[in-house]
C-alpha cells in the first residue's frame, strides 16, 4: 500500500475509536445531542415569544434554527480541544507516535471523528426543529447547502480547537478557555436575536464578527432570505481562520511531549 | 564482539532543555554511552530527574537529542525515525490504553495501525491477553481494570507487532508488591523469548533482578556500568563475617584470614568479638576458605557468613546520596 493509502487506513482507525469512545462516554452524548436540544426547546418556547423577528417565513422557530445550528458547531468544537488535551497530558499521543503510523493520523482522526460528531448533531437539531415548527423555505439543495455550510464551519472552529488542546494541553484550562472566547462570540450574534435589539457599541461588534456572517448565511441558506455579502464573508474568514491555525496546530503537535 | 551483535548503542548523548525565558537551560543528558547486545536487559538505574526518561525518549523517536548519536538495531534514531518505529515496543509511565475500550479492543486497535489484517490484529490480541492472564477480562472496558492488570494490557499493547527491542520506563513504579511481582515474571518471560530490553528503575532491586547489565544514571551522567556483581565489586566486594567466642583465639583467627583480604585489611571488633574481612568478588570459595584456614589454626567460630553488598551500598558509594529519594524532584521533560 502507498503512504497516503496508510495514512487513510491510520486515519480511519482512530476515527473509529474517537467515536466508539464518544458514544460510549454518556456525558458526551448529552453534550453533543441532549444540550442543542434543551437550547431549542428553549429558545422556542422559553424566550422566542420576546423576541421580534419580523420578515422570516414561519417566525422566530425559522429565525432561531440556523442560529442554533451555527452555536452548536462552535460549541461541538470544544470536545476537540478538550479530548486532544486528555491524550496529550496522559501521555497516548507519545505513544501513538512510537508506532510506525502517519503521524497526521493523530490529527485527522480527531477531525474526522468530530465531524461526524458533528453532523450527527445538526441532523438531530434539524429533526428536533422539524417537530416543533421549523421549516426549509429554500429547496432541497439549499438545505443541504447550509448543512455543508455548518459543517466546514464547524471543522475549521474544530482546527482552531486541535491548536488550543494542545497547546494548552489541561482539561479544566480548555474548558475555562472555550467558555472565554465561544459564549461571547455565539451570544454576541445574530444566532438567538436580531442584532438590531442591541445597544450601538455592542451591535456594531455583533454584526461585523465572524460568527454572524455565517449563521446569517445559514439562515439564507435554509429560508432563502437575502444572502448579501455573508457567504463570501464567511468563507474568507474560515480559510482565514484554516490559514492561521493549521500550521500552528501541526506546531504544537510536533511539538507535544 | 561487533556491532551487529548490539541492539542499542548511544554515542555521547547529550539533551539540553532551553526552558522559557530567563530560567537556566537545563542538562537533561551530559554525555552517555550505552550498548546493550541482543537478547539481553539493561537496566537504567538512577533517581528521579536523571535523565532515564529523556534517554527513553530520544531512543525511541519521541525527542531529538542536542547533540550525539543513538541508534536500535543499527538505525539512527534521527535519520531513520521510521525505520526505528517498526523495531520498537515501549510502555512509558504514561498509558497507551483508551478506557472506553475493551482489553481487547485495545489490543486489536494497535495491531491495526501496525497495519495487520482484521483477523490478524485480532488473533493477536487473543493470543496477548491469554499471554498477559487477561483473557477473562478481555471484553471488559479498561475502566474496571486494576493498576497492575492495566500495566499489562499496556505492556501487552507494546508487543503487538512483535519488537526487536522494548523500551520499559519504570514499568512498576506506583505497583502494590504482589502486581510489581506479576510484572517480573510476564518480564522474564519475555526475555526468555528473544526480546532486547531496556528498562528503567529507580528500584535497585528490580535492576538486580531483572538486569543482565546495568547502567546507572544521576545527573545527566552515566556514573556506573557493569553486571550487578561487577557494580557491588565496586564497593569493596564481598564481606566475611564471623565471630571468635573465645576472646584468646582472636589475634589467631585474624592471623589466619589476614591474607585473604582484598580491600583492607580485617576489621577486628574485640567487644563483639567479631572478625569481617573484604574478599573481593571471591564470593562463596573465600567463604570455604575461611572455614578451612580457621580450622587449620584451631580457631572455633560461629555465625560465619557472607554478606553481599546490596546495590544501595554501592549507588551510596557511587553518588553520595541514597537511590530511592524522597523529594519531589522532578523528571525532566516527563
Amino acid at each position: 500500500m502507498s503512504s497516503i493509502a496508510w495514512a487513510a487506513s491510520d486515519t480511519w482507525v482512530l476515527t473509529k475509536r474517537n467515536l466508539t469512545i464518544w458514544a460510549r462516554v454518556p456525558a458526551y452524548l448529552v453534550f453533543t445531542v441532549v444540550q442543542p436540544t434543551i437550547f431549542t426547546l428553549l429558545f422556542r418556547y422559553v424566550f422566542g415569544g420576546a423576541i421580534p423577528t419580523k420578515g422570516f417565513p414561519g417566525g422566530y422557530v425559522d429565525y432561531l434554527l440556523p442560529g442554533v445550528i451555527g452555536q452548536t458547531a462552535a460549541f461541538a468544537t470544544m470536545g476537540t480541544a478538550i479530548a486532544l488535551a486528555i491524550e496529550a497530558q496522559k501521555g497516548v499521543i507519545d505513544r501513538l507516535r512510537v508506532m510506525p503510523i502517519a503521524r497526521s493520523a493523530v490529527l485527522t482522526g480527531r477531525l474526522a471523528a468530530d465531524g461526524i460528531r458533528m453532523l450527527i448533531t445538526v441532523l438531530v437539531i434539524v429533526g428536533v426543529g422539524y417537530a416543533v415548527g421549523f421549516r426549509f423555505h429554500n429547496g432541497v439543495g439549499s438545505a443541504v447547502a447550509m448543512i455543508v455550510l455548518a459543517e466546514a464551519f464547524g471543522l475549521t472552529l474544530c482546527v482552531v480547537s486541535l491548536f488550543i488542546g494542545l497547546a494548552l494541553r489541561q482539561e479544566e484550562a480548555v474548558q475555562a478557555f472555550g467558555m472565554i472566547w465561544l459564549f461571547p462570540l455565539t451570544f454576541v450574534s445574530s444566532a438567538f436575536v436580531p442584532v438590531a435589539t442591541m445597544p450601538g457599541w455592542l451591535r456594531a461588534f455583533a454584526v461585523n464578527q465572524p460568527i454572524t456572517h455565517v449563521i446569517n448565511a445559514l439562515r439564507s441558506l435554509a429560508l432563502g432570505t437575502p444572502m448579501g455579502d455573508n457567504l463570501w464573508l464567511s468563507l474568507v474568514w474560515m480559510l482565514g481562520a484554516l490559514a492561521v491555525f493549521m500550521p500552528l496546530a501541526v506546531r504544537v503537535y510536533k511539538r507535544v511531549s | 564482539m561487533t556491532s551487529a551483535d548490539l541492539a542499542i548503542v548511544v554515542e555521547d548523548l547529550k539533551k539540553t532543555f532551553t526552558a522559557r525565558r530567563k530560567s537556566a537551560p537545563v542538562e537533561a543528558l551530559r554525555g552517555i554511552d550505552l550498548a546493550v547486545n541482543k537478547g539481553t536487559v539493561l537496566g537504567v538505574l538512577g533517581p528521579n530527574g536523571a535523565g532515564k526518561t529523556t534517554a527513553v525518549r530520544i531512543l525511541t523517536t519521541l525527542l531529538q537529542p542536542t547533540s550525539g548519536r543513538a541508534f536500535v538495531q543499527g538505525r539512527d534514531v534521527v535519520k531513520e525515525a521510521a525505520k526505528v518505529r517498526e523495531l520498537i515496543g515501549l510502555t512509558s509511565q504514561a498509558t497507551a490504553i483508551v478506557d472506553e475500550l475493551t482489553g481487547r479492543e485495545n489490543l486489536e486497535m494497535m495491531g491495526r495501525l501496525h497495519h495487520m489484517p482484521r483477523a490478524t490484529a485480532l488473533a493477536r490480541a487473543d493470543e496477548l491477553l491469554v499471554q498477559f492472564d487477561l483473557a477473562d477480562a478481555g471484553d471488559r472496558t479498561a475502566k474496571t481494570y486494576s493498576g497492575g492488570m492495566l500495566r499489562r494490557l499496556d505492556l501487552a499493547a507494546s508487543l503487538v507487532s512483535h519488537p526487536d527491542v522494548l523500551f520499559l520506563d519504570e514499568p512498576t513504579t506506583g505497583l502494590d508488591p504482589r502486581s510489581r511481582l506479576a510484572m517480573w515474571e510476564v518480564i522474564r518471560a519475555l526475555v526468555a523469548s528473544g526480546t532486547t530490553l531496556l528498562l528503567t528503575t529507580q528500584y535497585l532491586d528490580e535492576a538486580d533482578e531483572l538486569a543482565d547489565e546495568i547502567a546507572v544514571i544521576d545527573h545527566g551522567l552515566v556514573i556506573a556500568a557493569g553486571t550487578s556483581d561487577e557494580l557491588k565489586g565496586r564497593v569493596g566486594g564481598d564481606i566475611i563475617e564471623f565471630t571468635v567466642p573465645d576472646r584468646e583465639q582472636l589475634a589467631a583467627a585474624r592471623r589466619a584470614v589476614e591474607s585473604m583480604a582484598d580491600g583492607g585489611p580485617p576489621v577486628v571488633d574485640d567487644a563483639a568479638g567479631r572478625v569481617s574481612v573484604r574478599v573481593g568478588s571471591a564470593g562463596s570459595e573465600a567463604l570455604v576458605e575461611t572455614v578451612r584456614r580457621l580450622d587449620a589454626a584451631g580457631v572455633t567460630s560461629a555465625g560465619l557468613a557472607l554478606r553481599r553488598p546490596s546495590l544501595d551500598d554501592v549507588f551510596l558509594a557511587l553518588t553520595g546520596h541514597a537511590a530511592e529519594q524522597t523529594e519531589q524532584s522532578e523528571e525532566v521533560a516527563s
